[in-house]
This record gives C-alpha cells, structure tokens and sequence, in this order.
C-alpha cells in the first residue's frame, strides 16, 4: 500500500531507500518497560484504550511485578461520548493513583493514539496536576502515540519532556557534558569514571536517576547522545543553548572509541591521556571480540526495522565483526544524527528508511541471510522457514554500550548461530 | 476511564484475530496504526505459531489524518487479497481507527472483491477480547454457514465441534480430548471451528446433526444461531471434571442416539480414586479462591467441591457476559461471587478469604506468590507456560487427571506434612527447613520458606486494629509446625482483633485455635 518506487539516493557512501506500506513495529508506549525502570520514583500513566494496556503487558513480558510504576487509564464510551469530563475523570484516577503509591515523584501522563485523535489536552492536564500536587509529585507529559511515534521515539519523547523542567546552568565559560539517553546503571558508571579519568570535571546524566536530580542545561553544556533516537531531546537541548557533539554511538569497541574521542576533544583532552585512559578498555574489548569473530565473520545479515538503532549495529557487525551488510532496515533515519555512522558504513550499504513489510519480507527470504535482525513478532516465522533470527528489543533492555559490554554485543549476535549449530534435533 | 494495572483481556480486535489465526483461508485486514502490529507476538511468542498471523495493518500515522485513510485502507484490502488470495475476507477497525469513523466494511464492499468479505463492527471502548471472539465467530458463520444434513438411515451421527481458537487456554488439547471422546462414542465430526476450518468448512457446518459447544464464551452465539437457522441442538456442558465429563457424554450419546455404557465403563479417570485414596484426606476443606474466565472458574468450582473436597471461599470471573452464572454457582457455596476486571479488587478479595489455594490466572499467580500462596493457572490470559510441550488438557477424563496433579501438587503432600511434623526436632527438619519438594536454590528458596512459615502481613486497610504478640505467645507459637503455623497466626490476630484483644497470650492462642477448630 502507498509503496513508493525507491528511489535510491546516494549518501555518504550509503545506498538509502525509502519504503512506505505496512510497518511491523511497536509504538512509543513501549519505551516505558525501560524507562521505568531507569527513573526508580517515576510513575508513567498511559492514557489511551485497552489496547495500549494490553500492548505494554505483551510486548514487555513483564507480568513479573506484582505492582508495576505504570499503568493505563483506559478510555471507555463515556469519556469519548462526553459524558463524563474526560479531565475530571482523569483527574481521579491520577488521585487514586498518588494515594496508593505515595512514593511516586515524578508522574508521566503518557500521550496514546485514542487520546491524540480525540484532542485530549495531556499537557495541559499535566499543569494542573502538576500545581494540585505541589510539592510532592510533579506531573508531566509527552506521547508515546503509534501515529506519532516509533518504538524507541517513545524515549526520545520523554526525555524531551524533561528538558523545560531541567534548571539553568549558570554560565561560567567552562563546558559541562551532559549524556542524553537511558543507559544501564553499570554502563552510565563506566563512562563517568572514564570521563572523569579524561579530567572532565562537570559530567551530567539525561535521564537521571532519580526524578529530583535533574541536570542543568544552558550555553556550557556540550551534549553527547548515547542513543540514535534523540531528535525532539537534542533539539529541546539545543533550543536551550546546549551545542551536541558529533560522534557514533557507543556500540563495539570502535563506536566506544569514536564517542568518546569526540567528547575528549570537545573538552581539549589531550590525545596521549586520551590514549593512556581508553587503552585498557580498547584491550579488553578486542579480547572480548575476537571470542566471536569466528561465528559472526563473513555472516550476510539482514536488518528488518525497529528500534533505530539498526545503523551502529550494523557498523558494528560488519567492521569490527567482518559481517555482511544484506540490507540495515530503519524506521526513522536521522542524517545529522547518524551522519557519522553512515560514513563509517561500507560503500554502497543499502539503508532501508521505512518500511512496507510483506515486500521486505520477500527481499529477506529472498536473500537467504545467515542472520536476520527483527522485531519480537517476525522471529519465530523467520525461524520456522529455516533462517537464524536476533530479535532486537532484546538490545534495548540489555547493557550493549562501551567496552566492557562489546563482547556482550557480539554474544547477542553469536547465540542464535551457537545455538543452530549445537542443537541436533 | 479506568485505572488499570494489568488486564485480564485485550480489546475485542484480538480476540478477531484468535478467530482469524485459528482458520486457514481467511485474512483480516485491521485498519490500525502501526503500534498495534504487537498483536502478532502474542501468537508468533507466547502461542510459538510458526507463520505471522494471517492479518494485514494499515499502520496508519499522524499525516495519514489529514490525508486519505480510507484510500490507506482500501489499498491495503486489495493488495492483501491479490498476496494472499483468501477464501474470505474480515475487515474492521482498532480502537483508534474506530475514531476516525472510516467505515472499513463501506470500503471493503466498493472494491467488489469475489470472494466474501465479512465487515466486523467491534466496539472497542465498551467490549473486550472474548466477546470479540465471539461476534467474529458469529459472524463468521452467519455469513458462511450453509448445507444440510443428510438423512440418518443407517449412517454414523456427525457433530461440528465449536469454540477452540488459537491463543486459547489448552485448546489444542481440550480438542484431542474431545475428538477422542466422540470416536470412542461412534460419532464422526463434520467440523471442528474455528481451530483449522477454511471457510469453506464453514459452508459445510449445516450437514452435521449437532453442535458441541466447548467454550461458551467463544461459540454460544454461533451456536444458538445454527440451532435457530439449521435446528441443530447444542450440546453446551462444558466437560471439565469428572461429573461434568460424564455429564458430557451422556448428552451427546442421547442427542446422536448412540449408547454412552462402553465410553463410562470400567474408571476413564483416576481423579475418582486417588481423592479417596487416604493420602489425599488432607485436602479436605482446603479452603480455595477461584478467579478466571466463566467457563474455567464455573468448573473449577464444582470440582474443588465436589471431586477434590476442598472448600471453596471464593469464586469470581472477569467474563461479565456470565456474571450471573458465576453468581449463582458462588451461591452454592454460601459465597458472594467477584465479578470484576479490575486486579486490585481480585487482590483484595484473596487476602479478606484467606484461602490456602488459589487457583486463577497468571495475575492471581503473581498475587498468591506475594501472599505465599500455591497457585496454579485455570484460566486465560495467557502466558507461554500455558503452551506446555506436552499433552495437557482441561476437558475430559484425561483432563480430570491433569486437574488433580496441577491443583493437589502445590500444596504440600499430605504425607510428607505428616512426616515432617514427627520428625520436626530432627535437624534435617527444623522448623525453619524448607519442604523437600519447594526449591531450595535459586532467588526463589527464601521466598518458599516464607511462605510455609510466615503469611505476609496484611496491609493496612485489612488490619485495623494492631495486635501485639506476648513473648510466650510467640514461643508457643514456634511449637506449632511450622506448615499449620502461618495460619494458626493469622487465625489467632483475627480472633484478638474480632474481640479488640490488644496482647495476645498463650491462652489466646488456644482460645482461637478451640474457636477455629482444626
């Protein structure tokens, strides 16, 4: 349906397509199953149909807490027919909510597809939750919707939200960096260390940990994205002064490298200290490495769309694994962003923007590849008409980023083959 | 709105497309936006199908709005009858697409396609899973439904067997039951739907004598409009249980006219005999709180009753459709039936009955593992573990077995309790050693002990009134073995605060241990 004849655009190197049709991917919501768990005193609050609840329990699997920190407020006739005030009745239900979890600090109203399309003015309702509460719960939105978000889009919006409550940096000439995107705990500690062996004294987290510890933003702040899915976050920052930092993505011991190089010479760290702090990890990566290089070497791959982090993974795989890039699927394809993931990617990489899924699914079985990258949905069918398959939501919840983690990386990649050649049944 | 935590069901979209992926031959194009596309993981992980559901999305967007969502959808209805070349078509809308108002069954019917292309009209902000089911099946079947049987002289009675689905709770092997059921009874079966019917199979289901409805949630409808339109009975008792199996068979066997003796004869199930057996004396009055879909929690408590002895303390559905079923067997049990979709009052309900078992879904599994509870699954939603590798039934008298194994192995055995409190001085059974059978390794060991020992505390809108613990009360207390002592504990506070007690002494103990009994 609407499939435009690609029209192949020749960008750094790179053969970019796009494709329009059916998608096969989560929406935004989906980013609650980790942010929720990055933010530990946030609550997020769906505000959509029983559809929404019913996706964020499936896709996340996660009928394992007893209590979760989110939630849906489920739209039902009333609130649609006018009967009811749909900002009362929300209103009680975010009361009922705070009676019950006192410990909640920072509540998400989290915009749906339902609540868009009705006009439900979540930001505004935000506000004046937001003063009913004060000082106790601040209440903020942002919209995790399938109509205007993708996947991982669902974390870029609300970490923009966060960005009108982050305070003013003061502005005393001396840069301050400030990490965007949600990392692991022991990933976010890795880099601060390795930042404050660099000599960069003000480093910052975005998200931080807890809802109270917001950074601050102004004209000091140089930003360095951790994540290839900060568009809204990266403007908002930028809008507030901050300058971004062009660098890959922290995936492998390359990526690692190149991100922290462009922070280190951002901060005038000098290229021998710079050598001295990342040479141990550099040596422990390439020995994590070269553990799967054997299983993934030569391997042709096959990217279907999801998370947009599809780019520096399959950098990753082809230059420091020596896989074979069939075709790198993407949602969105940010080319400032990714303008230098796209220039380390082997000429004549076909990229993917988009996606129209039964032809797409022709092109995968047509191409045979010894691995195929793909949503939750797509993995057992692709396995049962023979082809290995990594089903990639598993690289968001799992700790992939910086050095310690590219052997991590690689075993991800490296199971399914391992596990094609071990079974004999 | 409703706050909700967790849900019992999904919107009644899903449960078209449990009609759709149990059928071959159909295709269900779903005017949705692109987030809804999760649904194909349900069937492709938790059911582990090998093929995508047989569903196209239009995944609409935001700048689709302004635009032609209608051209969006027709495109994709055509495009989706040109890759798949179904027998049959259903088309209908998400909770968003319902919105936007786009008449999807309009649209399908301009494109003049030769096959039939069903218009499903599923509200989803008043209805949910299982009634979706339902209407698809319904409609379905009304639309396809035709012949007419032949007449009987001297051939075997034929019956269409009605209600599996894919994603549904043990459905897969209710049905090996069943069939087996039926050929031992000498009756053939014309149809079994939607579980592997074409629609072409459908257009045969007039030629059977009779319909078996398994899951009433999902069949009745169909089947009350097969009665109305080709006058075929129903048989609807749901062959859960011993009695009910026995029920079953009789049934079918009058309404084909065959003899049921041969299929009764001898003990089809062991359930019968391993209740009476003396081991199994323990399972007496255990109390038990029921909660699952209509059909599951109505059976579980006739057999919790009836074939296991247990006392049942509490029964509810999230299946409001049967509310009143549910009402009127909770009645006979001298208990108010929840009836509710909301887990907060589910959970609230399980800690005022205070049962010893629970037997619900996997929410109430999570519940009873907080409480320190056994549990074991009756009842949809589902989980991937309700997808064992193995043979696995509810229905039948194979079923009947796996009821007894899957509710009685929780509890402690019998048994084992009674040896563990001889032997309690023994070092190897101290008061606080786990019970052999419960994990002794792993994040959940500790979790175990706790919940042979000690009952969770009860929150604090349960416990009015604090109740303090004299300290040879306590020590008294430890006496007891330890598997009874968690309830001896709470039944003590209940009776020290149902009679204001502030301190509770030694005498309060055995005041209220007189007062319980056992």
């Amino acid at each position: 349906m609407n499939a435009h004849a690609p029209i192949p655009t020749l960008d750094a190197g790179c053969d970019i397509r796009h494709e329009r049709g059916q998608r096969a991917v989560f929406c935004g919501l989906t980013g609650i199953v980790w942010l929720h768990r990055k933010i530990q005193d946030a609550f997020f609050l769906v505000v959509g149909s029983r559809t929404c609840a019913h996706l964020i329990q499936s896709a996340a699997g996660v009928m394992i807490f007893a209590e979760p920190r989110f939630a849906t407020a489920i739209l039902d006739e009333r609130d649609l027919a006018g009967l009811v005030d749909a900002n009362e009745e929300l209103d009680r239900v975010v009361r009922r909510l705070i009676e019950r979890r006192p410990d909640i600090r920072l509540l998400f109203l989290v915009g749906s597809c339902p609540s868009e399309v009705i006009k439900l003015d979540l930001s505004r309702a935000a506000q004046r939750l937001s003063r009913s509460f004060h000082p106790d719960v601040r209440v903020l939105s942002y919209s995790g919707s399938g109509i205007e978000t993708t996947f991982t889009q669902g974390e870029d919006a609300c970490l923009a939200a966060l960005v009108p409550e982050m305070p003013r940096a003061p502005e005393t000439g001396a840069p301050a960096l400030l990490v965007v995107g949600a990392l692991a705990d022991v990933v976010e500690d890795q880099f601060a260390r390795l930042f404050a062996d660099f000599g960069i004294a003000e480093v910052a987290f975005l998200p931080a940990r807890r809802a109270g510890a917001l950074p601050a933003v102004g004209p000091d702040t140089r930003i360095l994205l951790a994540q290839p899915f900060l568009a809204d976050t990266a403007r908002a920052l930028e809008a507030r002064g901050a300058e971004r930092i062009a660098a890959p993505f922290p995936l492998g011991s390359e990526g690692t490298t190149g991100w922290l190089r462009a922070a280190a010479d951002a901060f005038g760290v000098p290229a021998e200290r710079f050598e001295r702090v990342t040479a141990p990890g550099r040596a422990r990566a390439a020995v994590a490495l070269d553990l799967y290089r054997d299983r993934l070497a030569d391997r042709r791959v096959f990217f279907f769309p999801d998370s947009q982090l599809e780019l520096p993974l399959a950098r990753f795989l082809s230059r420091e694994m020596g896989a074979e890039l069939i075709e790198v699927g993407t949602p969105y394809l940010h080319r400032q962003h990714l303008a230098p993931e796209l220039a380390l990617l082997p000429a004549g990489t076909r990229v993917v923007e988009g996606q129209n899924l039964d032809a797409q699914m022709d092109r995968c079985r047509a191409a045979k590849p010894d691995l195929t990258v793909c949503g939750l949905g797509l993995a057992n069918p692709l396995e049962a008409e023979g082809l290995a398959t990594k089903w990639s939501i598993e690289l968001l919840f799992t700790p992939i980023q910086g050095y310690d983690q590219a052997g991590d990386l690689a075993e991800l990649f490296a199971r399914p083959l391992k596990r094609r050649a071990r079974l004999e049944v | 709105m409703q706050l909700t935590l967790w849900t019992y069901e999904g919107p009644p979209h899903i449960g078209a497309m449990r009609i759709a992926t149990a059928m071959k031959g159909l295709h269900y194009v779903l005017h949705a936006p692109q987030g809804d596309t999760y649904a194909d993981l349900l069937f492709t992980m938790i059911e582990r199908r090998d093929a995508r559901p047989p569903v196209t999305y239009t995944t609409f967007q935001a700048r689709d709005l302004g635009a032609d969502t209608a051209a969006i959808f027709q495109d994709a209805v055509a495009q989706a009858y040109e890759r798949f070349r179904p027998q049959a078509m259903i088309v209908g809308a998400s909770c968003t697409a319902e919105l936007i108002q786009d008449d999807p069954g309009g649209l399908a019917r301009a494109l003049d396609l030769p096959i039939p292309v069903i218009p499903l009209e599923l509200p989803a902000y008043q209805k949910k899973e299982n009634w979706g089911a339902s209407e698809t099946f319904y409609r379905l079947v009304r639309t396809l439904a035709g012949g007419t049987p032949t007449p009987r002289d001297g051939r075997r009675p034929i019956c269409n067997v009605l209600g599996p689905t894919a994603l549904g709770f043990r459905h897969r092997d209710d049905l090996v039951e069943i069939t087996r059921i039926l050929g031992a009874l000498g009756i053939d079966v014309n149809v079994v739907a939607p579980l592997g019917a074409t629609p072409a199979d459908l257009g045969r289901l007039g030629a059977a004598d009779f319909n078996v409805i398994l899951y009433p949630e999902i069949a009745r409808a169909a089947g009350l409009h097969m009665q109305k339109t080709f006058g075929q009975p129903m048989v609807e008792t749901v062959p859960i249980g011993v009695q009910a199996t026995i029920r079953f068979v009789e049934e079918v066997a009058a309404v084909a006219g065959v003899d049921p003796a041969p299929v009764l004869a001898g003990a089809p199930s062991r359930l019968p005999w391993y209740s009476r057996s003396v081991d199994s004396t323990y399972l007496t009055d255990k109390r038990v709180f029921i909660f699952g879909d209509a059909t599951h929690a109505l059976a579980a408590a006739r057999v919790a009753a009836t074939e296991l002895g247990f006392k049942v303390v509490g029964l509810g559905t999230y299946t409001r459709e049967f509310a009143r079923e549910v009402r009127a067997e909770a009645a006979l049990h001298g208990i108010e039936a929840t009836i509710t979709d909301d887990y907060l009052d589910v959970e609230a309900a399980i800690q005022a009955a205070q049962p010893e078992l629970v037997l619900g879904t996997q929410m109430e599994r999570h519940i009873a593992k907080r409480l320190g509870l056994p549990c074991a699954v009756i009842s949809a939603p589902i989980h991937v573990q309700d997808f064992p590798a193995r043979h696995s039934p509810q229905m039948g008298f194979e079923g009947a077995n796996v009821l007894f194994d899957t509710w009685v192995h929780p509890l402690m055995m019998g048994l084992e309790e009674h040896l563990l409190g001889m032997f309690r001085e023994d070092s190897e059974f101290h008061g606080a050693a786990a019970p052999s059978h419960l994990p002794r390794h792993g994040v959940e060991a500790p979790v175990a002990v706790e919940a042979a020992s000690v009952p969770a505390p009860a929150p604090a809108s349960l416990d009015p009134i604090l109740v303090t613990w004299a300290t040879d009360a306590e020590k008294e207390l430890k006496k007891i073995p330890f598997f009874v002592r968690g309830k001896a504990r709470a039944n003590t506070e209940r009776f020290a605060r149902e009679r204001a007690l502030p301190l509770i002494t030694v005498e309060t103990l055995y005041d209220a241990k007189a007062h319980f009994g056992r």
